[in-house]
Parts: C-alpha cells; sequence; structure tokens
C-alpha cells in the first residue's frame, strides 16, 4: 500500500515535469529555424515578461521552428548555443547572462553561416560578429532616471541605494549613473549602497536594517522594481511615508504592470521604462533578413522613458505595461 | 522526554564538577554562549541596537520597530523550518536541501489561490485558511515524496532532496503559469507584516505558534522517542516494534507542513513571489541552525530548542552585519566564518577538550560499571 | 621444508591489545590437498588467513613457501601474491560491471596498453581448462554468483598459485552450486594446487578434504587426516570439549511442563528469506526450550522468523490454538512474544538513548504514538527494573552505551521484562559478559518458567543450554535435524547430532 503511494507521487511528480516541458519536435520544411538562448524566466518580471514575449513571436504559426533554453549560467548557455549551431539552426538569437566568453561561438556560428543577434543584453565582441543587437540602454536608463530626480530640487539628498545582481548589463548601467552623480554633488550621499541581487526580501532587509540604525534617508534609488517592492513594504510596516507628497522618493526600473499602478496611485515616484518586447523588432529582422534586407544599423536601442506619479497616464500603463 | 531543555547530565554531575565544565557540557552551551557574544558586541559597538520605538504603520496601526525586532521578525521562517529540518535530521541522519525550493512551491499555490488564477487580484478569490491549508497539503505531499525517496528507496537524503531542490522553483513558476501572481489584499498580508492594533509583527506569533505546537508534541506523542530511536539504531528500532521507514518518511511530511507556513510567511510579507528568489539559500541556513543547536547531522539525539536557539543566533548575526553596512554579498562570507568558528567549537572533540582544560579528565559513566 | 609440503607455518604469533589472537600456531599445506581450516568463531582462522595474506603482521613465528629460500616476507597482500598465495573471499570482490575476461586480468597488465584479442583469447582457455561455462566478453555481473566465485579462483589460478585460499566460499550457494564448485576445486587439486578451505558447513568439509587443521581460541589443537577424525570428534574438539570429560549437568525442570496443554506458541513449516529451510517449533507453557547448532547452522534466523525480524515467506503460526499472522515484529510482541536479539550492539540496545528510554521503549511502542508514559511513570518503571536486575548505572539517564556489556545486556531483558511476555526468546543472552552475569541470566530464565513463562533459548554453550532448555532444537546447514529431550539431553548427544552423518 505504501509503495503503491510511493510509485503514485513519483508518477505525478514526472507528470508535472512533463507538462512543463512540452515542446513541439520535429521542423517542417519552410520554416525558419531559430535557436533561443535566454536567462531564467523566473529571475524576475521583467526576465518573465521578456520570455513569454520570445516564446509567443517565434512561433509555427508565424513560421518559425524554435528551440528555446533558459539558463543563468554562461556555461550552459555556450554549451547549448555550440550544440544548436551543431544543428544547424539558421538564426542563433541570443540574451547571454555574461558579457565575456562568447568568441568560440560567435566564430563558429559565422563559419556555419549561422546569423547571430542578440537581444536584450550585450556582449562583449565585434560589431562584425553579430548582425544586429536589440537591446536596452541602461546607462541612458540610469541617466534619464538621475537626471528627474535631480529636477526634484531637494535640499538634500540622502539615498538608499539597492543595486541589482553585481556585474549584470543593468546593474552597471543604473550604477553607473548615480555613482556619478553622488560624486559630483556636495549634497548627494548614500546612506547605504548594497546589492540585493534582485531579491525583494532582500531589499526589504536592508531598508529595514537603515530604519531601525535610525538613519535619516528621503530617497530609495531600487534597480528593479521587486526591490523598490521590498523596500516599500518596509517603509509601509514602520509608517514612513513615500511616493507623491510623502517622506521618501522611490525608485523602481523595468515595465511591471503594477509597478505603473503604483506610480500611477502616487505611492511610489517613478519608474525607469525597460522595455523587455524586443521579439517583435527580432522577429522583423529576421522577416527582412530573410528578403535579403540588412538591419539599418547594428545596435538598436529600445525607446526607454522613465515615467513618474505627475505625468503618468493609464494610456502609458496600457501600453508598456508587461 | 529527553529533548527537553534540561540535559541529563545535571543528574549524573558528581559534585567535583566544575561549574565551567557543567556549563560547556550542556548542548546549548555553544548557541547561547554565541547568542551572548553577539548581544556584549553590539552592546559595546551600538547600546542603541536596542532600542525599540513605537510608531506608526502605513495603516495608521502602532507598531513596534527596532533591530531587535526585525530580528524576531525575520527569524520567523527559519525557526520553523529548523524545527522541521531537526527531525528530519534526527530520524533520517540526513537533511532536506529543497526546502527553499518548497517553499517557493507552498507560496506559489497559496498565492494562486488567493489570486483565483488571475495575475493581480485586490481581494482574496479563496478563504485565506483553506488556501493555506491546500498550500501545506501540497508541501507535506511534496515532503512526502522526498521521505519516500529517502526512506522506501533507501537514496541518500541530500541525493534524495536535490531532485526538488532542483526541480522546486520551476514547479512553483508552472503553478502559476510562469506569472508572478500578486494580492493586493490587505487582509492577506496581515500574516507577514502585522494585525490591525497589534504592534507586534504576526509571524512572531505564528512563531510561537509552531514552537507551542512541537512543545506540545513533545510532551503529549512519542515523537521525539521514536524519531531518535530511529535516528541511532534502525535495526533496534524494527525489533522493538517501530516501523523506521514510516517514521522517516513522517517527518519529511512534518517538515512538509514547516515549509508551507514558513512559505506562507514569506509570500504574505510582500503579497507576491519572485520563484527564483524566495527563500534562496535558506535551506544552508536551516541545516546550519540544527548544527549550531549542537545536535548531530549524522541523526540521532536530538534538542529542538537548540536548532530554534541556532535560527535565532543566525538571523542576529545577519541583522548586526546589516547594521554595519556588511556589503550583502560579502554576508555570506562573514557568516561562514561565524559559523565555522561555533560549529567547530560545539564539535564533541572540541568540547571535550573545553572540558578537561580545568580539571582532570571528565569521568563518564563508563567507569561506574 | 618437508617433502611435497608447499606452505609451511611454524609457530605464529600475533597479538591484538589485550587479545592472543594467535599462539604458537603450525599449519602444513602439502601439494595437491584440500585442507580444511576449522574453528568456532574467534579461535584464529581469519586472523591466521590474514596474516598468511599480508593484512595482518605477524608479531612471531615465520611462512616457508616452496620456491623461496629461507622464511618468506609477506607484508602486504601484494606481497602475498607475488609469493603465490591467492585468496578467494566469501564477497565477491570482482567488478560485476567489467567483462570476465577484465576481472581476470585486472591491475595484471604491463605497461598503458592492452591487448583485448590476447586477452580474451587466454582468459577463454583458462575457462575452458577449468570448464568454467562462462565466456570472456560476457558482463561479470550476469553470471550466477557461484560461477563470479569460479571466475575469482579462475583469476588466482592464472596467477600462478601455489597456494589457493578460500575463505567461506560456499556461503551464498545453493547446493548446485557448490557442486560446481567442488568440481573445480578437484582439478586444482589434481593440478598440484594447495587448497585451504575454510567454512562452517561440516558436509561439504567431510565431501571434499583431505586434511583438517583446527583452532580453538587462538591455539592449534591439531592437524589430523580426514578418515582419522570422525565428525563427533571434530565438533569435540572445534568446542573444546573432549568426550570424556562431558559431565551431565541436566536440570531438572522438565518435570512440570505439562506436554498435552495446547501450546503457547507452534509453528510449521516456518520458513524465511533469511535462507532457513521450513521447520516445526512449538512451546508450552513453563518450558524453556532451545535451538543448537553451530553458528551460521540457522538457530538465530529461526527464532527471527517466529517474531518476524525477518520476512517469513511461508509455514503457519499459532498462539495459544489460535492463527495468527507474524508479519512484523509489532505483531509478535502484541501477541505476548519478546524477543532479545543475539547482536546486542547492533539489534538490541539503542545506544545514544538513556537506560531509561531503552527499558520502556517496546511497551511504549505497544502502548502507542499518542500516549507517552509520563517522566514519572517511566522513572518508576526503570528504576524497578534496575534494582530487581540489579543493573549497574550512576542513574536511569545514562546513555545505555556507556554501560558494560552485561548491564547492557539486562537493560534488554529488562526491555522485554516490562511488557510482561508470554514467551521470551533469548538469543545468545550471555555472550561475551561476565561468568557472574551469565549465572544471573540462567536463575532468571528458570525463574520465569517456574512463573509459567515460556522461554526459548540460545547459547553457543552447550553447558548452559543443557542447565536451561528441557527441550533442544538441534539445527545443521540452516536445517532442524533434529530434537532432543529427557534422556537425550546429553552433551555427547548433542554434539552427535550437530556433526550427524556417521554419528551413532
Amino acid at each position: 500500500m505504501k509503495k503503491i503511494l510511493v510509485l503514485m507521487l513519483s508518477l505525478i511528480l514526472v507528470f508535472s515535469l512533463v507538462a512543463c516541458s512540452k515542446d513541439d519536435g520535429g521542423s517542417d520544411g519552410g520554416l525558419i529555424k531559430v535557436g533561443v538562448i535566454n536567462n531564467d524566466p523566473n529571475e524576475s518580471g521583467y526576465r518573465t515578461a521578456n520570455d513569454a514575449a520570445m516564446r509567443s513571436t517565434f512561433t509555427k504559426e508565424n513560421g518559425y521552428d524554435a528551440n528555446f533554453y533558459n539558463n543563468n549560467d554562461a556555461a550552459q548557455q555556450i554549451a547549448t548555443a555550440q550544440q544548436m549551431i551543431q544543428d544547424e539552426v539558421d538564426y542563433l538569437l541570443l540574451s547571454p547572462a555574461s558579457t565575456t566568453g562568447w568568441d568560440q561561438v560567435l566564430k563558429d556560428a559565422k563559419t556555419a553561416g549561422i546569423q547571430v543577434i542578440l537581444f536584450d543584453r550585450m556582449l562583449e565582441a565585434d560589431e562584425d560578429m553579430y548582425v544586429a543587437a536589440v537591446v536596452s540602454d541602461m546607462a541612458a536608463e540610469g541617466k534619464t532616471a538621475v537626471d528627474w530626480l535631480a529636477s526634484q530640487g531637494l535640499s538634500e539628498y540622502n539615498i538608499i541605494h539597492i543595486q541589482g545582481h553585481m556585474g549584470s548589463d543593468a546593474q552597471v548601467g543604473r550604477t553607473g549613473a548615480l555613482d556619478e552623480k553622488v560624486a559630483a554633488e556636495a549634497s548627494w550621499s548614500y546612506v547605504t549602497q548594497q546589492t540585493a541581487d534582485w531579491s525583494e526580501e532582500t531589499a526589504r532587509t536592508i531598508v529595514q536594517s537603515v530604519i531601525d540604525a535610525g538613519t535619516p534617508f528621503n530617497v530609495i534609488y531600487a534597480e528593479n522594481n521587486g526591490m523598490a517592492r521590498g523596500a516599500v513594504a518596509a517603509l509601509d510596516a514602520n509608517g514612513i511615508t513615500h511616493g507623491k507628497g510623502g517622506d521618501v522618493i522611490v525608485m523602481g526600473f523595468d515595465s511591471d504592470k503594477w509597478a505603473f499602478e503604483s506610480v500611477l496611485s502616487g505611492s511610489w515616484n517613478y519608474m525607469g521604462l525597460c522595455n523587455p518586447l524586443q521579439a517583435e523588432k527580432v522577429d522583423k529582422i529576421i522577416k527582412d533578413l530573410e528578403k535579403g534586407t540588412k538591419p539599418a544599423q547594428k545596435i538598436i536601442y529600445s525607446d526607454e522613458p522613465g515615467f513618474n506619479c505627475d505625468t503618468l497616464t493609464q494610456a502609458d500603463v496600457d501600453k508598456f505595461g508587461t | 522526554m529527553s529533548p527537553s531543555v534540561k540535559t541529563p547530565e545535571a543528574k549524573t554531575k558528581k559534585p567535583e564538577d566544575s561549574f565551567f565544565k557543567r556549563l560547556i557540557r550542556q548542548q546549548l552551551f555553544i548557541p547561547i554562549a554565541a547568542l551572548l557574544l553577539l548581544v556584549v558586541f553590539n552592546l559595546i559597538a551600538d547600546p542603541s541596537f536596542f532600542t525599540i520605538s513605537l510608531k506608526e504603520n502605513s495603516l495608521g496601526n502602532p507598531v513596534l520597530s527596532g533591530n531587535i525586532i526585525s530580528v524576531l521578525d525575520n527569524a520567523s521562517e527559519l525557526v520553523i523550518l529548523a524545527i522541521g529540518m531537526t527531525l528530519v535530521t534526527a530520524a533520517s541522519g540526513g537533511q532536506d536541501i529543497s526546502v527553499g525550493a518548497t517553499m517557493a512551491i507552498a507560496g506559489s499555490v497559496i498565492l494562486r489561490m488567493v489570486c483565483g488564477g488571475q495575475i493581480t487580484s485586490d481581494t482574496m478569490q479563496m478563504n485565506l485558511f483553506l488556501a493555506v491549508l491546500i498550500g501545506a497539503v501540497v508541501a507535506m505531499l511534496f515532503g512526502a515524496f522526498n521521505g519516500a525517496l529517502v526512506a522506501y528507496f533507501k537514496i541518500q537524503p541530500m541525493v534524495a532532496t536535490l531532485i526538488m531542490f532542483t526541480a522546486g522553483r520551476s514547479i512553483a513558476a508552472w503553478i502559476n503559469n510562469n506569472q508572478l501572481p500578486i494580492i493586493n489584499d490587505i487582509a492577506f498580508k496581515y500574516a507577514g507584516t502585522f494585525l490591525p492594533g497589534i504592534p507586534v509583527p504576526t509571524p512572531i506569533f505564528i512563531t510561537v505558534l509552531v514552537i507551542f505546537i512541537f512543545w506540545l508534541a513533545m510532551k503529549r506523542t512519542n515523537l521525539g522517542l521514536y524519531t531518535q530511536s530511529v535516528g541511532i539504531n534502525a535495526n533496534s528500532s524494527r525489533l522493538n516494534g517501530l516501523d523506521p521507514k514510516l517514521i522517516k518518511l513522517m517527518t519529511y511530511v512534518i517538515l512538509g507542513a514547516c515549509v508551507a507556513v514558513a512559505g506562507f510567511i514569506r509570500v504574505s510579507r510582500s503579497g507576491s513571489i519572485n520563484y527564483s528568489r524566495i527563500a534562496e539559500n535558506i535551506e544552508m541556513d536551516a541545516i546550519l541552525a540544527v548544527a549550531l543547536g549542537g545536535n548531530a547531522l549524522s541523526g540521532g539525539k536530538f534538542n529542538i530548542y537548540g536548532s530554534i536557539l541556532g535560527a535565532y543566533v543566525i538571523q542576529f548575526l545577519t541583522t548586526t552585519l546589516y547594521k554595519y553596512n556588511v556589503p550583502s554579498t560579502a554576508l555570506p562570507a562573514y557568516k561562514a566564518v561565524v559559523v565555522i568558528a561555533l560549529v567547530v567549537l560545539s564539535s564533541p572533540v572540541v568540547r571535550e577538550k573545553m572540558s578537561g582544560l580545568k580539571k582532570r579528565p571528565a569521568k563518564t559513566a563508563k567507569e561506574v560499571s | 621444508m618437508q617433502e611435497g609440503s608447499v606452505l609451511e607455518l611454524r609457530g605464529i604469533c600475533k597479538y591484538f591489545p589485550g587479545v592472543r589472537a594467535l599462539q604458537d600456531v603450525d599449519f602444513t599445506l602439502r601439494e595437491g590437498e584440500i585442507h580444511a581450516l576449522m574453528g568456532e568463531n574467534g579461535a584464529g582462522k581469519s586472523t591466521l588467513i590474514k596474516v598468511l595474506t599480508g593484512v595482518y603482521s605477524k608479531d612471531g613465528g615465520e611462512v616457508r613457501i616452496r620456491g623461496i629460500d629461507g622464511p618468506a616476507v609477506i607484508r602486504s597482500p601484494q606481497d602475498a601474491q607475488n609469493a603465490g598465495i591467492s585468496t578467494v573471499y566469501q564477497e565477491i570482490t570482482l567488478c560485476g560491471n567489467l567483462t570476465v575476461a577484465e576481472n581476470m586480468y585486472i591491475g595484471r597488465t604491463k605497461g598503458a596498453l592492452t591487448n583485448w584479442k590476447k586477452m580474451n583469447r587466454d582468459a577463454g582457455k583458462i575457462l575452458e581448462s577449468l570448464s568454467i561455462p562462462a565466456s570472456p566478453t560476457q558482463q561479470l555481473g550476469t553470471c550466477s554468483i557461484a560461477v563470479q566465485q569460479m571466475v575469482a579462483i579462475a583469476r588466482a589460478v592464472d596467477m600462478e598459485c601455489k597456494v589457493l585460499i578460500l575463505d567461506e566460499p560456499t556461503s551464498s550457494l545453493d547446493e548446485q552450486e557448490v557442486q560446481k564448485l567442488f568440481g573445480l576445486m578437484r582439478d586444482l587439486k589434481k593440478k598440484g594446487v594447495g587448497i585451504i578451505f575454510v567454512t562452517h558447513f561440516l558436509d561439504q568439509v567431510y565431501e571434499v578434504c583431505d586434511r583438517i587443521t583446527v583452532l580453538r581460541d587462538g591455539q592449534l589443537v591439531g592437524e589430523y587426516v580426514i578418515e582419522d577424525l570422525p565428525r563427533v570428534q571434530l565438533v569435540s574438539k572445534m568446542l573444546g570439549k573432549e568426550l570424556d570429560d562431558m559431565a551431565d549437568i541436566k536440570g531438572d525442570s522438565t518435570a512440570k511442563v505439562d506436554m498435552t496443554e495446547t501450546p503457547v506458541l507452534e509453528a510449521k513449516g516456518l520458513c524465511s528469506n533469511a535462507g532457513i529451510k521450513p521447520f516445526d517449533f512449538s512451546v508450552r507453557k513453563g518450558e524453556v526450550n532451545g535451538f543448537t547448532g553451530l553458528l551460521g547452522s540457522g538457530r538465530s534466523e529461526c527464532v527471527r522468523a517466529i517474531f518476524g525480524a525477518d520476512r517469513v515467506t511461508g509455514g503457519a503460526v499459532k498462539v495459544e490454538g489460535k492463527d495468527v499472522k507474524i508479519r512484523k515484529p509489532l505483531d509478535a510482541m502484541k501477541r505476548g512474544i519478546g524477543y532479545l536479539p543475539e547482536d546486542r550492539k547492533g539489534d538490541g540496545i539503542v545506544g545514544d538513548l538513556s537506560v531509561r528510554e531503552n527499558i520502556i521503549l517496546a511497551l511504549q511502542v505497544m502502548k502507542g504514538f499518542f500516549r507517552p508514559f509520563s517522566r514519572a511513570k517511566a522513572e518508576a518503571f526503570a528504576d524497578e527494573y534496575i534494582k530487581l536486575l540489579e543493573i549497574k548505572t550512576a542513574s536511569s539517564d545514562t546513555p545505555i552505551k556507556s554501560l558494560s556489556g552485561g548491564n547492557q545486556q539486562k537493560v534488554i531483558l529488562a526491555r522485554w521484562l516490562l511488557t510482561d511476555p508470554k514467551y521470551l526468546i533469548l538469543d545468545e543472552p550471555t555472550r561475551g559478559i561476565d561468568i557472574g552475569t551469565k549465572i544471573e541470566i540462567q536463575k532468571l530464565v528458570l525463574k520465569l518458567a517456574a512463573e509459567g513463562k515460556s522461554v526459548t533459548f540460545i547459547s553457543s554453550e552447550i553447558d548452559e543450554m543443557l542447565r536451561t532448555c528441557s527441550r533442544l532444537i538441534v539445527m545443521r546447514d540452516r536445517k532442524a535435524v533434529g530434537e532432543l529431550t529427557g534422556e537425550d539431553l546429553t552433551q555427547t548427544k548433542i554434539m552427535a547430532t550437530i556433526a550427524g552423518g556417521e554419528a551413532k
């Protein structure tokens, strides 16, 4: 009896695994064969939206025979890329987990006549090695955000800076702009500068510890929305007002719909848009390439404005929210 | 019952044993000493560490705030996990490394239930207790899966639970169709934040309740005797009428229940979930808590209160490090150093040496016979 | 060296802290003979073999091997192999996932390259010459245990061994497989190899061996040609009781047992997965009976089957006339059966738990998970039995593992007495404990019987069994071969039955 129970449990688990990894195998003639290498969709809401868009764009109905792979480990990504080159895909779509280490993959792809298109994340390589890169300009995002913050005209900026995963494209870009400003202005200073590794929970703990220490602060600059949310939870728990008309300015990044709504409701002050939806653009580039048209530019930046609680409209939320 | 705070030594002591020696031999000596050390360090470095102030939160409720409250509050999930982990360790002589991933599953299930399958919901679509109950059942089933692998298929606990450790977060994401559900109903967050009008964080109450339940279980059932007996000598236990496999399985199911409660607290703190980040590495802290409590990771005799203290020590340490602005990426390194020191100190070999320092070698009961 | 001998051991001594494992042992192995090395457990057989194969270094004496001038120096198993001594152990020590040929040549090829073709061809030749039914390229794991055992021997033979040691090779083989192995041994014997054969099975010794050397308590008893040593003699030499010395010390407790009453427990055709042949058994109120036989004869397995400690594979059991199913120990406990296991450390005590917890364990389990004894009640139980059995412990809180063996055994006894069993099985309750405690336990057994409880008593010491039991079931080769009562309960008769075969 016990054994049967055990067996059933094992079966349930196996089935659930099979269910979530259902993939259509086999390739029909006439389909464009693409290999998509992306990061872990569970990493953040941003990534979830990004991955979902890729998967819904590169479908059979849309003329693609696509193979998806998700991992946050660059070494695994590289191994899979090599496998995909072996499998002779037509296009290799890449969102690299690290900026380095891709030389061999790019070289092999070139030799095999496979076109590489980067999306969302850049890597360090000669421009000849890929056809196009559809990416976010993280440094520009940071600059837009810092400029907006400066425009608020506070007499003192005491900032809690919650960083993302250290060394990632987004963290480097968004931190760079703020670091520069804090170094340049006497009235700008960090209360604390800590990485929460994209974790909402860690962000909450960091802000709580600042509150417990009793150090005054008036800005929270969180490098993604999840961490901003964690920070706000700590503020709420301690009765510190925030957002429009509050004591603390709250800033986040990315494109989550709920975050837009927080800005719209005035609970947050600012959200820097980081558009996860590159799929459409990548799709267009491939379709053009198939017709023989090369993209006009190598690096295609998404248009990524910042939104604040004074100017955000419901129309923006509907347009950009994911 | 054996797993009580009074350790048996208290009775067998001979008069010539010094106070120091007796102290060292107590199983709880290390975690208590570590806690005192942290307290003293903070007292000297910055006495304001211990200030507790009464504030009003954004909902207008009076709330207590301060480092100590933060420690007690934030340690809740860890304490609850450490209790379950202690039982699993005792009975199966190994640890469940999938608790973080299973917490993600439990949290995901609860959120799916209260959101009614939508991505965002402003009100709970299901009775909260029912949702938590369903989450608990799911977590206990996964616990049973782990337990079955360990008990019936004789797979090493760490290897058996590696399966869920690897797959758990994907399963959690799959439960919500890879969406990140958000519940904005303030009532959902009561368990992770504050109940209206009560200034103490709710997780502290939940933790006290869980500890009380286990205290009761230790007193009113043979949980302690059975798990220890199976962990020390499964053959003997079987010949005395116990079913070692069933008991091992049971401890994993109990841990599953603990995981569900911890997962509920965690998602209730923010009303959302991040599958790959929620409760990341918490399994390591939970195992450390068990070790810090002076329990042998190879199973057998245990002291559940040691593990609970161990969990608080770890959280106290984390909070202290945050307070002194140690970069959170460097936290694990600091923790590792402190933990290595504590674990080495609590090893039987070192304690034997330490208690031998003061006087001539301790007489053991062996000589009595 | 003597004419015709391939191996001579002279005056071998080996000491372990506090123990003389071997004292002045001589042993001679001649060309082309199969020589049995006999003795009860602890007699020094395995120590002698380990000295010979270089696992242990000897503390005295010398080893001479044909072809080597002067005393041979054996410091490691490798040395032994080079000197022409090969050993095949009870457990297969080969690799099941390699082929037969690979197993035969593993670790013996010179250089990094292997000529697979040649290796397989050579292996094939050897297998053929020994008529071993295996192909060189077959995976070893797919062969039967007997063939694996034979491949191990083939490997040994191919290393041009002069001396082949077979350490309990037959314990996991069935009868047909044993015959195959014996055939191989006889072939090797013809080829001039000297074989040392270690076994517990007397029948096998008389079937295949030429000579017997008996050890007891680390000392040489003697070397005998097989025809000169009847089985009874062999058993008495192994046990250390000369036939003349055997005094009849039969107890007089037999009279009280009413053999017409319904048995407390009755088993018919009981057998278990531990490999015992189906046996019948019964025990009556107030009766003390016992299983006797050499070690490994299956006496423990019988009582384990009764208690449900091993998986019962057949047979019927009645308790006080009612049919019962005993699938696990708890079933037996609920029928009022208690079982003190043979392996005190492995199956008896729960080492880190206190004396008190060890005493209440069985009763507590019977009472149930949700009904723990109060601390006061548990302490009262523990104190009562500590006093009753005079258990020497600092307190009832002391971990049982820090008690002496005899006191640990008393705690286990207390555990079962506390459950107030109708029927108590004591498997080797007196092993490894001091003489005073032994007698206490024997007295206790008789006292329990007088109180109307039934007891099954197992001991390696026949004296002890004679003193306590009114009926003995004799086991040989995992089979019940006889039952002795009344007038038949003498050492002579018991030994004869144990030995079997030619006994009068």
